[in-house]
C-alpha cells in the first residue's frame, strides 16, 4: 500500500519542517545529506497524457504528479490500491509515498483514456 | 485529420443523397436548420432563413433549446470570461421572439465542480425568461463527490433514478436524460452501465413506435473519436432499445463543436459550448481548450434550438453562434 499526504496536513508538515530545521541547526555541518526518500519522482500531466507513462521508484520514495494542462485531471489507482487524488487544476500537484513493491496501474477518472503505471521496486 | 467521413457518412443510404450535404453542413458549423418535408430531408442555412424571413420556418408544436458546456470557473487563455459568454447566450435566449418551452443543459455546468461555481451558474440561469431547465451531468460536474452536489441541485423537477437518469414527456415527445460520466473505467470511454440500460429498456417498452424520442447525455452516444474518449462504450446497446422508433434525436455536448450524423431514423447532434471551442477530432495533440483570436471566439460558441411539429418524422435542429 501507499500512503497519502494531503494538502490539509500542510500545516503539520510546516511545523515538522520548522522542528527539523531546528534539529539541523543543532546538528551543524553534518546535516544536508540527501536520503533516497528525498529523490524527486515527478509525473507530468500534459496534453492529456502521463509523462513518463511508466515510473520506477523505490519503496519509501515520494511520487508527485503535476498537471500542466488547462483541463482538470485526476490520478486514480486501478483497483483502489492507493488513495485517489482530488481533481487537479492547472499547475496543481499531488504527492504520495511509494509503499509495498509492486506494479500499480492508474488512470484519470475524468479522461479514462489516460493511463499510467508506477513500479515500486 | 483530412477526412471526416468516418463521422459523417450516411451508412443507411435510403435514396436521399444526404452524404454530400451532411459533409458540408456539419462543418459549416453554426447555422443549419434541419427539416423533413414529405420524407425528404431539407437543410437551410441561417443566412438563407434571414433572407426569406422567419415565415419560411415551419410552424412548430414544441421548441426547446440546448445549452452545453458552460464551464463556469474556467479562466484560462481560451476564454478568460466564461461567465460573460454564458450571459450572452442567455441574452440571446431572452431576445427570441418566441421563448423556447424549456432548456436542456447537456453538462459541464462548471469547470471544477466547486459549490461557488454552481452558485454563479444558478444566479445567472435565473435571469433566463425560460424557467424550466433539464440537466444531465458532465464529467466536470462530478469531479470529487460522484455527482452529489449536482444531483442535489439539478434534479428537483424530475423523477431521477440511479445516479441521475430520468425521462419525461412534452407534447407527445418522449425525452430521456442519461448519465454517461460516472464510474468510468481505465482506458475506456463514457459509460451508461447495466442498471441504467435496464432502466432504459423498461422506460421505452410501452411506447408506440411513432413516439418521437429525444435522448440527451453529455458525452456523445456515438463514436466520434475514441482516441480522445469521444464516445460511450455501451451506447450501441442503448440505441438498440430505440431502433423500432420512427424518430430518434440524440443531443450531446462534451466536444464543444457541432457535428451531426444520421443513421437510419436516428439523428445524432453535438452542440457548441458557451465557454471555449475544442479542436476537430484529431486536429491537435490533445482535445484541450482551443485558443482562437479574440474576435473569432464568439463565432465558435453557441446554442442549439430544436423544433418539433406533430406529424413530422424528424425534429429540426438549428445551431446559432454568439457572434
Amino acid at each position: 500500500m501507499m500512503t497519502f499526504i494531503r494538502k490539509n496536513i500542510k500545516a503539520i508538515l510546516l511545523i515538522s519542517l520548522v522542528v527539523l530545521n531546528f534539529c539541523v541547526a543543532a546538528l551543524g555541518d553534518d546535516a544536508g545529506v540527501a536520503t533516497s526518500s528525498d529523490k524527486k519522482n515527478t509525473v507530468e500531466i500534459k496534453e492529456f497524457a502521463f509523462n513518463p507513462p511508466t515510473l520506477k521508484v523505490k519503496a519509501g520514495e515520494k511520487i508527485t504528479w503535476i498537471n500542466r494542462d488547462e483541463e482538470p485531471h485526476t490520478v486514480v489507482s486501478v483497483g483502489k490500491k492507493f488513495q485517489k487524488s482530488p481533481a487537479l487544476d492547472t499547475d496543481q500537484e499531488f504527492t504520495i509515498t511509494a509503499g509495498a513493491p509492486g506494479t500499480y496501474e492508474y488512470f484519470c477518472s475524468v479522461h479514462p483514456k489516460m493511463i499510467g503505471t508506477i513500479v515500486v521496486e | 485529420m483530412k477526412d471526416h467521413e468516418h463521422i459523417l457518412q450516411n451508412i443507411e443510404q435510403d435514396g436521399i443523397d444526404r452524404r454530400g450535404f451532411l459533409k458540408c453542413m456539419a462543418w459549416a458549423g453554426t447555422g443549419v436548420l434541419w427539416t423533413v418535408s414529405g420524407g425528404v430531408l431539407i437543410s437551410r442555412t441561417l443566412a438563407q432563413i434571414a433572407k426569406v424571413g422567419a415565415s419560411s420556418l415551419p410552424a412548430t408544436d414544441l421548441s426547446f433549446l440546448q445549452i452545453s458546456d458552460s464551464h463556469i470557473g474556467f479562466n484560462k487563455e481560451a476564454n478568460k470570461d466564461v461567465t460573460e459568454t454564458f450571459k450572452i447566450a442567455l441574452d440571446r435566449i431572452n431576445a427570441m421572439p418566441t421563448p423556447p418551452s424549456f432548456l436542456i443543459h447537456t453538462g459541464d455546468i462548471t469547470q471544477l465542480s466547486k459549490p461557488e461555481e454552481f452558485d454563479t451558474f444558478d444566479q445567472l440561469v435565473k435571469t433566463c425568461r425560460t424557467k424550466d431547465v433539464f440537466y444531465v451531468p458532465g464529467e466536470h460536474d462530478v469531479l470529487n463527490d460522484g455527482g452529489k452536489i449536482y444531483r442535489d441541485r439539478y434534479l428537483k423537477s424530475v423523477e431521477a433514478k440511479g445516479s441521475g437518469w430520468y425521462s419525461f414527456n412534452k407534447n407527445g415527445v418522449h425525452f430521456i436524460g442519461l448519465v454517461n460520466v460516472l464510474n468510468l473505467q481505465a482506458g475506456g470511454l463514457g459509460q451508461l452501465g447495466e442498471e441504467q440500460l435496464d432502466w432504459l429498456k423498461d422506460d421505452v417498452k410501452d411506447l408506440g413506435a411513432d413516439t418521437p424520442i429525444v435522448v440527451f447525455a453529455h458525452i456523445p452516444l456515438w463514436t466520434v473519436y475514441p482516441q480522445w474518449g469521444w464516445g460511450t462504450s455501451d451506447s450501441e446497446r442503448a440505441l438498440g432499445f430505440l431502433k423500432r422508433f420512427g424518430s430518434v434525436t440524440v443531443l450531446n455536448g462534451h466536444i464543444h463543436q457541432v457535428l451531426q450524423k444520421i443513421e437510419g431514423n436516428v439523428t445524432f447532434h453535438t452542440a457548441m459550448s458557451t465557454a471555449f471551442p475544442q479542436p476537430a477530432p484529431g486536429a491537435a495533440a490533445s482535445p484541450g481548450p482551443m485558443k482562437v483570436p479574440a474576435e473569432k471566439l464568439r463565432g465558435m460558441l453557441g446554442l442549439t434550438t430544436v423544433q418539433y411539429k406533430q406529424g413530422n418524422t424528424a425534429l429540426a435542429v438549428v445551431d446559432s453562434n454568439l457572434s
